[in-house]
């Protein structure tokens, strides 16, 4: 390519960018857009009188409702994790019998409809007594990283050389010390990966939260926005300045942990 | 996703299975036999058993309620009580009978393949456009992650502000060109194309990504070849860069329906289904149906069942076609 047709693309492609991510900038100047200018035809592209009065509110409002998401988001991380980082290495490096059925069973659990498995979990949860609380939610919120968990820590553990496994072995070591010692540190990237998207998947989730946590009881910010407008609300900019604040984990992954990300869309779940 | 998300989320690597020394897993392997080989298969079954509970507990038991809900008469009381008379295939013949039944599957089907249709060949032109390196492209490249990484309720929103008929930036713009407001939201002509615009928008991101990987696989060397023999861009394009995509084309398209199938969060955040039911998918109408004002839990969960016999078949085709590409 010569060097003009380089430029060129670069122009044509921050033009596309722009265009495909209006919407979040539209997000930023509505958020900081006074309540007075906000009905107004036609609306204004730049914030012309910017305020903060509406990342006020959001916060006096959903402060409770962040911290619930983040809780429940780290929780996920933590149950994700535990659960999946063993059934990665048996499936990886331990050939059990029977391992392609679990590996099937993951593909297939990834398929199922979230409205079903929200349904199922509010029949159990109604007599468990365990609608409209926080391990409750946790617990349903973990099933969205699971299956994507244990694929995408197969895939990696699979590329550990045997040798440096079979060495531990040698040296004395039992399956749970080689997993521990061994394993998991090689396999950190993985971990990474998995528990950014395990808490991004919680931190984002809706639908759980709407079916098992609508009548009370710690609620996470996604129904505190879904509150905000179908209250008919007015105040876009207080609802914006909490979608932007509702952004930051992801913003933050994609720029502290790009390569992780991507690796996490491509190296994804469904292979075998 | 959701997402995707949920839109979720996931996709295949480059082929790695098999490049180990690792015999296949199952009984054919005779070598492994032996008292050594059956404790290995405790202990590596001893670490799969938290996700074999796990599966049990938190899929298994929640989809197996949920079919059973299906045959049941399941009110609100019925969670007080535990009472649910089974009254055989009723549920289903009443939401088949439901004059909102065949209308939903059809907008389900114009709502999944509309966006697949759009998703991909943006995807697939950005995938291009991108799969040459100049200034910026790695992050603009990632900056197009963005609407996928989202909480949908976030996009969602937004969205639904952008689309407002009076207010609504996407109007004033179209005002500009001297097209009448129209009601993305509140009009049933065009609420179902909304939530489709909306779904577009968050889903390129993800067959761009996907595509990109595809694209840079394919070896320079092949291009090269084309453009000695003197094929255009265009030639280049159908005859090589397609069919050379085809495989990986077809894992997005089959993951990109089964997670459009099941899309929720979207429609019910920008329309709620809505207006006068215009907008409503199968998953919605589950919803609706279970947890609207009438509570009726059979009937919701007899329409989420319809829900995943669909999406389980597409999903063994995508998981064949899977396997296929990987023995490649």
């Amino acid at each position: 390519m010569t060097k003009l047709g380089r430029a060129m693309r670069t122009v044509i492609g921050v033009v596309i960018c722009a265009i495909l991510l209006f919407p979040l900038y539209w997000m930023l100047v509505v958020s900081v857009t006074p309540r007075d200018e906000l009905r107004v035809t036609p609306p204004a592209l730049f914030p012309l009188n910017p305020t903060f009065d509406g990342y006020a509110r959001a916060v006096g409002d959903q402060l409770p409702f962040l911290g619930t998401s983040l809780l429940v988001a780290l929780g996920s991380v933590v149950l994700t994790v535990v659960v999946a980082a063993p059934a990665a290495y048996a499936l990886a490096k331990l050939a059990p019998r029977g391992g392609e059925g679990i590996t099937f069973g993951l593909l297939v659990a990834q398929m199922v409809p979230g409205i079903v498995m929200a349904t199922g979990f509010y029949a159990i949860y109604a007599q468990a007594g365990l609608l409209n609380t926080l391990p409750g939610l946790i617990l349903a919120d973990s099933t969205l990283a699971v299956p994507f968990a244990v694929l995408v820590m197969r895939a990696f553990i699979h590329g550990i050389p045997d040798e440096l496994i079979q060495a531990a072995t040698v040296d004395g070591a039992g399956s749970v010390r080689t997993f521990l010692a061994i394993v998991l540190p090689l396999s950190r990237n993985a971990v990474v990966t998995v528990s950014l998207f395990a808490f991004l998947f919680a931190w984002s989730d809706f639908l759980f939260a709407v079916i098992l946590t609508s009548s009370g009881g710690p609620q996470p910010f996604t129904l505190g926005i879904y509150q905000y407008i179908s209250n008919y609300s007015k105040d876009w900019n207080a609802i914006m300045a909490t979608a932007v604040i509702a952004s930051i984990p992801a913003t933050i992954l994609l720029i502290v942990a790009q390569r992780y990300v991507a690796a996490g869309i491509t190296a994804g779940a469904v292979k075998d | 996703m959701t997402a995707a998300l949920s839109a979720t989320r996931t996709v295949p690597t480059s082929g790695e299975s098999g490049t180990s020394g690792l015999p296949a897993p199952g009984p054919a392997s005779p070598r492994r036999r032996g008292r050594g080989r059956g404790r290995a298969q405790w202990t590596a079954w001893a670490f799969l058993a938290p996700v074999v509970i796990y599966l049990a507990v938190f899929y298994a038991y929640p989809i197996i309620r949920n079919l059973l809900m299906g045959f049941q008469d399941y009110t609100v009381l019925s969670f007080v009580t535990g009472e649910a008379p089974f009254i055989g295939l009723e549920n289903y013949a009443a939401v088949t009978a439901n004059p909102l039944f065949w209308p939903t599957v059809l907008r389900t089907a114009v709502f999944t393949v509309t966006s697949l249709a759009f998703q991909f060949t943006i995807g697939l032109a950005l995938a291009q456009f991108f799969n040459r390196r100049f200034p910026l492209s790695t992050l603009l490249r990632s900056l197009f992650l963005l609407p996928w990484l989202l909480p949908l309720i976030v996009s969602g929103s937004v969205w639904k502000l952008m689309l407002d008929k009076d207010y609504g930036i996407l109007n004033a713009a179209l005002g500009l060109f001297g097209i009448p407001a129209v009601g993305w939201t509140v009009d049933p002509n065009v609420s179902l194309a909304a939530v489709i615009i909306v779904n577009i928008w968050i889903g390129v991101a993800f067959n761009m990504v996907i595509l990109y990987g595809g694209l840079q696989s394919i070896p320079g060397t092949i291009y090269e070849a084309a453009a000695l023999d003197g094929a255009g861009p265009w030639r280049t394009f159908t005859r090589i860069t397609l069919p050379l995509l085809k495989p990986v084309s077809a894992v997005v398209l089959l993951l990109g329906l089964v997670y459009t199938l099941k899309v929720f969060d979207v429609i019910w955040i920008v329309t709620q289904g809505g207006p006068a039911n215009s907008s409503q998918t199968l998953s919605t109408w589950s919803y609706q149906l279970s947890f609207g004002p009438q509570l009726q839990f059979g009937l919701g969960a007899a329409a989420g069942n319809i829900l995943i016999l669909v999406a389980f078949v597409f999903g063994l085709i995508y998981i064949r076609s899977q396997r296929r590409l990987e023995e490649r």
